[in-house]
């Protein structure tokens, strides 16, 4: 169905369940019992889950299918966001001609950069990407302060040009982005919230992360329709030899450059989701460690695959977001249960991984994955479905595994 | 001309600390064929070096002196160092004041210590994974070292003072001919450039002159060979991967008095140093060098006033402007051997 082999349609069907239906998944814990601090179904965490998904599913896009490492693609991302508050500023607080804008911006300036930059590989495309990340960066910060606003950050102001709306309501505030403005329909502006509550449950269906929802089940339809295309085919090719590609007098700067562009629109998209839910713009959403953090993402959840940058970066925005609110009193807590001294020694012992400490964690578990799990988390559950498999199979009393022939690793999974 | 001699000056210390830390990562590169993304962090790591043998000095037990009074009309708690105690008030008080100089001695070995245990330990299962593999984990390991570093020192910078002698500035526009108050430079940015090159100097040296070094420049034009004659390649490696930490660890302990150490401080280096080692060609040393004093100097020259006002924004990007016109026209760098990751 849409074009796609029954596995990946089972695949997509998953996608979009989890996310319509986020809400509810993400808040198992009742509100009032202790174990609520570890519910992620609020809002603004939900909808960095799905934003850096997007921008993690682009990023794999480049490096997963060609293996060109970037370390500039938050540059794409910023870009994406200033373009699409300027779209604020300017013309309305509709978020669609906003984010169209971004990923068209940010489209340009992808293939303005990696026009150029596409003519080294290896590391050399690396220390490009990272300059030109850089150096975005670096001037929006200065020169370009007139249209990035500096150190501030680009936000909206009470005298905005804005053509096709209000430069203020008529309480006297800033408008604020919406789908449709309340005045026609209710309930389609980007921070509305409707809270239905079950029991001690709260559940919370915002507009915002049912906006980037949706373009995260779009983006992902799409990343497999590349995946599986001609155009994904040959992207892998040069991947696994790019010389003997050219031996074969194919040019494949033009697939690495459209898979360049393609990836940076889809940072132009997140960039202007992340503009539209909360209409602010800064630098350091540049900064190559913003850039950084994708590589991350991608590679956590297991490079190449379809499904693995969005497990990233979900499992890093979640942990990100837990692991700095975990403090001493409720560590406390947990190890109650030891004697005295044990507990605060185990606390000890925990303290320096946790709040602040997070990105020590990340790091840790970043490396550990590195070395001994290449494909990430992808690859961590196939193994250990495979342990399973060969367990039952040694229960069944059907001989040793490994006299079975061995099934097939999955491809793109 | 005044101006010019002064930016020149500018650019030379903070060049020096690029040329050393590009030395170190064109070693590694040389030697191991790793892309060392934690090489900053070892920079870190010296200069905390310094931190911590200052605070060591500093350690002090505290008497109360009944004679002076705090301003309640208690008596006064006064701090007195072990240091002091030991050694006299006079000799206490210069180690204290030298506590920079004298952290180069605690810096090597744990440099060293350092870099064996990075080798041994964890860069040695990647040499035959992809130049990608290696650039993430050691990624993920100059965040692990970055936040350690946080952990045990706090997030803001500390100050870590020269020796008193050092204090001040040198008027290098007397010894020109230019007026007094011209050209003035700090005294301890002098130190640090000349440190700095008496450390260059010996690396190439000791690859030059000893039947080590010897080996270990055999060994980067054909490991294999060097290998088959019998040699423990490996093991030279490994020293030669302490020697680099050593170098960027020491450039860290002298440029603790310029900058004060935070823990950020290597991923800032760190960038541009890779920029320095792949405009100066990888796996060359004396590029590294030479792109590393080049790059400084240019940096001070951007930002010039009247380079700036005639073209804004400049001093931001120079580096990486140039070296994006490098790569693209002389992909080997200035001084690259042919066929080192040419791709």
């Amino acid at each position: 169905m849409f074009g796609l082999n029954k596995r990946d349609f089972t695949l997509l069907i998953i996608v979009t369940l989890l996310a319509l239906l986020a809400p509810f998944i993400l808040n198992p814990f009742p509100s009032d019992s202790a174990m609520a601090q570890f519910n992620a179904g609020y809002p603004d965490l939900m909808q960095r889950f799905m934003i850096f998904g997007i921008f993690a599913i682009g990023y794999n896009i480049l490096f997963g299918l060609t293996g060109y490492l970037s370390f500039g693609h938050a540059a794409f991302l910023g870009v994406g966001s200033y373009s699409a508050v300027w779209m604020f500023k300017l013309l309305s607080m509709n978020v669609i001609p906003a984010v169209l804008l971004s990923v068209v911006v940010a489209g340009l300036f992808a293939l303005l950069i990696g026009f150029i930059s596409l003519r080294r590989s290896g590391i050399y495309f690396s220390i490009l990407t990272l300059a030109f990340a850089q150096m975005s960066f670096n001037l929006a910060y200065s020169v370009l302060t007139p249209i990035t606003n500096g150190e501030t950050g680009l936000q909206l102001t009470l005298n905005d040009p804005r053509i096709l709306g209000v430069s203020k309501t008529e309480g006297g505030a800033i408008p604020s982005s919406n789908l449709l403005p309340d005045s026609i329909i209710p309930g389609f502006e980007m921070r509305d919230t409707f809270t239905l509550d079950m029991g001690p449950w709260a559940f919370q269906f915002n507009t915002g992360y049912y906006l980037s929802a949706i373009c995260l089940i779009l983006a992902f339809y799409l990343s497999i329709r590349i995946f599986r295309s001609p155009f994904g085919l040959m992207l892998k090719a040069v991947k696994s030899n790019q010389q003997r590609m050219n031996y074969t007098g194919l040019n494949t700067r033009p697939y690495t450059l459209a898979a360049f562009v393609i990836s940076g629109m889809y940072a132009g998209l997140a960039g202007g989701l992340l503009a539209s839910i909360d209409p602010l713009a800064g630098a350091e959403r540049m900064q190559w460690t913003a850039s950084g953090e994708v590589v991350l993402m991608t590679i956590l959840g297991g490079t190449g695959t379809l499904i693995g940058p969005v497990l990233g970066a979900g499992f890093i925005k979640y942990f990100e977001n837990i692991f700095s609110k975990i403090n001493d009193t409720v560590l406390h807590s947990w190890f109650n249960f030891m004697p005295d001294g044990l507990e605060d020694f185990m606390v000890f012992i925990v303290h320096p991984f946790i709040g602040k400490g997070w990105h020590l964690t990340l790091g840790i578990l970043f490396m550990l994955v590195v070395i001994f799990l290449p494909g990430g988390l992808v690859e961590g559950g196939q193994r250990i479905a495979k342990l399973l498999r060969r367990k039952s199979s040694k229960s069944d009393g059907s001989g040793d595994a490994d006299h079975h022939p061995k099934s097939a690793p999955h491809v793109a999974e | 001309m005044d101006a010019i001699f002064l930016q020149i000056l500018n650019g030379l210390d903070k060049g020096s600390a690029y040329a050393l830390i590009a030395l170190g990562l064109t070693l590694i590169f040389g030697t191991l064929g790793v892309v060392n993304f934690a090489h900053g962090a070892l920079f870190m790591i010296g200069a905390f070096c310094a931190v911590t043998v200052q605070r060591i000095l500093n350690l002090s037990y505290v008497t109360v002196d009944e004679t002076q009074k705090d301003f309640l009309g208690n008596p006064l708690k006064v701090k007195s160092p072990y240091v002091e105690s030991w050694f006299g008030p006079e000799t206490g008080a210069a180690i204290i004041d030298w506590s920079v100089p004298l952290a180069i001695l605690f810096a090597i070995p744990v440099m060293l210590a350092v870099g064996f245990i990075m080798e041994r330990g964890l860069i040695k299962h990647f040499y035959k994974r992809p130049h990608a593999d290696q650039i993430l984990v050691t990624f993920g390991l100059a965040i692990v070292l970055q936040e350690v570093v946080k952990y045990f020192y706090g997030a803001n910078p500390i100050q870590t003072g020269a020796p008193d002698v050092f204090k001040g500035s040198f008027d290098f526009g007397v010894l020109l001919g230019f007026d007094p108050n011209v050209i003035i430079y700090p005294y301890w940015r002098l130190v640090y450039f000349v440190f700095s090159t008496v450390i260059i100097g010996g690396v190439f040296a000791f690859l030059q002159f000893t039947t080590f070094g010897m080996v270990v420049r055999a060994g980067m034009a054909d490991r294999e060979t060097v290998g088959l004659l019998g040699i423990n390649i490996d093991k030279r490696f490994t020293i030669m991967f302490g020697i680099a930490a050593a170098v960027a660890g020491l450039a860290g302990v002298m440029y603790a008095p310029i900058n004060s150490p935070n823990y950020h401080m290597g991923m800032d280096f760190l960038v541009l140093s890779f920029v320095v080692v792949v405009v100066g060609g990888m796996g060359s040393l004396p590029g590294a060098v030479l792109a590393g004093f080049l790059l400084g100097i240019l940096e001070s020259f951007a930002s010039m006033n009247e380079v700036k006002s005639l073209l804004p924004g400049i001093d931001q990007i120079i580096i990486y402007l140039v070296a994006i016109i490098i790569l693209l026209t002389r992909p080997r760098g200035l001084m690259g051997r042919k066929g080192v990751m040419e791709e």
